[in-house]
């Protein structure tokens, strides 16, 4: 392993129930939260990631044809996602960055609404409360704050309200994020009131160039532990050790135990964004050693392993694949361009004159030309 | 009505908008236990609780960052940064998040956010105590600026700064914190002037007199002063920084067609800055004489006992007014100091 991985040299293993070819390893802490995982349920993440997958693939080639201005690819944190993701209640609320789409399609989100920002026609995609997830965000980190205070929302409401749900909310963020003060706020205002708040963090091993090296002498999910957060490292690529580890920590932020930290080891296999070129600071060597990795290959043989995968799978879910491409495909060309004024939209909730004014202005402006 | 010092106003107004609506909390640092270092929330806590009276972690982003999470569960929080030159740290998350929230979402998530921040100098305060940072925030689209001057407006306009769907940067000048008169905290908010309008706080007719928060007790003085020399002075309360409004302040420029703006902020792309160019622009054919600033310098807050030569004074503000009037002989002075 080159340099960058250092931070791998750890004092706590990550959390692996499926090894790099597939075969389970029992665990007597994390066996009984996934006990429900039969060959059906397991077969559904299979789809899920393959989608996924997929949908991640057409962000790519519509920003090369020049569909989308941009598309950051979440190729390699198949399993993270989508592991986080449908572990997840409905009434629980995610706060994420740009990057997790598997989680936005988890929360029910349309695939084509995933592009509408990346193809500029938006500034968001989707009703943040209709999926319970925010818009995503990408300043670095700051959504670990409104996560953190959504969940202090939560604590208030139960205790207006007995009857109210016993949501979490989730806030997702990578290892770069975790240099930023937002992030180290969040984890003292979350210890602080004990808030039902989870910190997912992805980390790729890159923040665009910087390895996590760069952000970190010790294990990232060795920090909480000094903010006196519980904290869990889990092998981001193996599915099944993702969903036993966040359920783990909802369970334990629903019974009022606070606050959750997990870092999911997971690898960035593409650039940060198309706009990105990775060749200029990743030695190829390291790509071949996390493709071996690969999170969807591993699920599929363990469902090989129990007899569980077979052409019928395989080709219902590739099927499938092809017909949510082609529908995204569609979907994203005949995105019309928004109206010139929509720049004036809902800049403000409450009547504003000098907009108003700004805005009759540019209108009376754009009348003037021949159409 | 009871006579009350502004300090005293505001915590009515908190009380009162606590009273009326119970999703309403306060975050800051000092503000439950001890009441605020002003003491504007004093008793708040005994009264509604810590759910909703938060002492917080010493993190400005922080309390900025968990009120944007409580914004979209429901909550209308108002938040008390202890300072003026304390509120950078919240500075990207109240510019990047709070202030584009509901545009970024097409309106569908709220920001009915009030950021209360003790403002100004003139109190001989240490550094980063005394700054004026209108600016800033008035220049950044999706948030509402005001500052207040008096009780009533302090207790009346927090109020409405609460129940506003909009997030609103709420400025209370320190040095007029212990200014007395008589409030009544219940007023019907619908009947009361728009938290948007500004004041005629003086009625005159030779010079407009524009200035806001801090300076509108300095300003009003002055008007008294410049009558015994028989200049009739109008003097315009802004209250509101963002949006300004035009209208009560374009129609008292026609009329006088002479126009001084005072402010304790730096005149680098300021508010003054702001407002004597649209006034130009709106104006032109009704000014007299170019347009005057009287504002502080271009320079970091000086120590305590030099902000008297910072602050724009009496003295300084007539200045300004007998430049309007071409009353100055040509010293090589070329604006107002």
């Amino acid at each position: 392993m080159p340099d960058a991985a250092k931070p791998d040299a750890t004092t706590q293993d990550p959390v692996r129930l499926l090894d790099e070819h597939g075969a389970r390893t029992a665990s007597d802490r994390y066996d009984p939260l996934i006990a429900d995982l039969d060959d059906h349920a397991l077969a559904g993440l299979y789809e899920d990631m393959v989608l996924i997958r997929r949908i991640d693939a057409e962000g790519m080639a519509l920003q090369r044809q020049g569909e989308l201005a941009l598309w950051p690819p979440l190729l390699g944190q198949e399993a993270a996602q989508i592991g986080l993701g449908r572990a997840l209640r409905s009434d629980d609320f995610v706060f994420s960055s740009y990057r997790e789409h598997g989680v936005a399609y988890c929360r029910g989100v349309a695939p084509v609404d995933l592009l509408r920002v990346w193809r500029g026609v938006s500034v968001s995609g989707w009703d943040p409360f209709e999926a319970g997830m925010a818009s995503p965000q990408v300043i670095i980190g700051a959504q670990a704050l409104h996560a953190t205070g959504y969940a202090m929302g939560i604590q208030n409401d139960r205790e207006r309200d007995p009857a109210t749900p016993d949501s979490v909310a989730v806030a997702c963020f990578g290892d770069g994020a975790m240099s930023e003060g937002d992030v180290n706020e969040a984890m003292v205002f979350a210890a602080t009131y004990q808030a039902p708040v989870v910190f997912f963090c992805q980390n790729n091993q890159y923040a665009i160039s910087e390895p996590v090296s760069l952000q970190t002498r010790v294990p990232l999910a060795d920090r909480p532990a000094g903010f006196g957060i519980p904290s869990a490292r889990v092998d981001g690529n193996d599915v099944l050790a993702v969903t036993a580890v966040v359920r783990e920590a909802l369970e334990r932020a629903r019974g009022g135990g606070g606050p959750g930290f997990i870092e999911a080891v997971t690898y960035r296999m593409g650039p940060h964004t198309t706009a990105d070129d990775p060749t200029r600071y990743r030695d190829p060597a390291e790509l071949e050693l996390w493709s071996a990795r690969d999170p969807i290959q591993r699920l599929r043989a363990h469902l090989e392993s129990r007899g569980a995968f077979g052409p019928e799978l395989e080709e219902s879910v590739a099927a499938r694949a092809d017909q949510v491409a082609a529908e995204l495909r569609a979907g994203c060309i005949a995105m019309p361009d928004p109206d010139a004024l929509e720049v004036f939209a809902d800049v403000y909730a409450e009547p504003h004159a000098e907009l108003d004014r700004q805005r009759a202005d540019y209108a009376r402006y754009l009348g003037g030309f021949v159409s | 009505m009871t006579t009350m010092t502004m300090g005293k106003a505001l915590n009515a107004g908190l009380r009162r908008a606590m009273t009326d609506d119970d999703r309403v909390v306060l975050m800051g640092e000092d503000i439950g236990t001890l009441g605020g270092v002003y003491r504007i929330t004093d008793g708040l806590q005994a009264e509604f609780g810590e759910r909703r009276v938060m002492d917080t972690p010493l993190a400005e982003a922080g309390i900025l960052g968990t009120a944007i999470g409580l914004a979209y569960r429901g909550y209308r929080p108002v938040c008390e940064i202890q300072f003026d030159g304390f509120v950078y740290p919240a500075f990207d998350q109240i510019v990047s998040q709070v202030a584009k929230m509901h545009a970024r979402t097409h309106g569908l998530v709220r920001m009915p956010i009030t950021v209360r921040i003790p403002v100004g100098g003139g109190i001989g305060a240490a550094e980063h105590h005394s700054e004026s940072p209108e600016a800033y925030f008035a220049h950044t689209a999706g948030l509402r600026v005001v500052s207040v001057s008096n009780p009533q407006d302090a207790c009346t306009m927090l109020r409405q700064a609460i129940a506003s769907d909009d997030p609103v940067i709420f400025f209370e000048p320190k040095r007029r914190y212990h200014v007395k008169a008589e409030v009544d905290d219940a007023v019907a908010l619908t009947e009361a002037p728009a938290l948007g309008s500004a004041r005629i706080a003086r009625p005159g007719e030779h010079v407009t007199l524009i200035t806001w928060g801090g300076l509108v007790g300095v300003a009003l003085d002055a008007a008294l002063a410049a009558e015994d020399e028989g200049t009739s002075i109008e003097v315009v309360d802004l209250r509101s920084l963002s949006p300004v409004d035009y209208d009560t302040v374009t129609a008292s420029v026609r009329r006088t067609g002479r126009v001084v703006i005072a402010q304790e902020g730096p005149r680098e792309a300021s508010i003054a800055s702001e407002v004597v160019a649209v006034l130009t622009e709106r104006c032109f054919a009704f000014l007299e004489a170019a347009p005057v600033r009287v504002t502080g310098h271009d320079i970091p807050y000086p120590p305590a006992r030099l902000e008297k030569h910072h602050l724009p004074d009496l003295d300084r503000i007539l200045y300004g007014v007998d430049r309007v009037l071409g009353r100055v002989r040509e010293t090589g002075v070329e604006v107002s100091p």
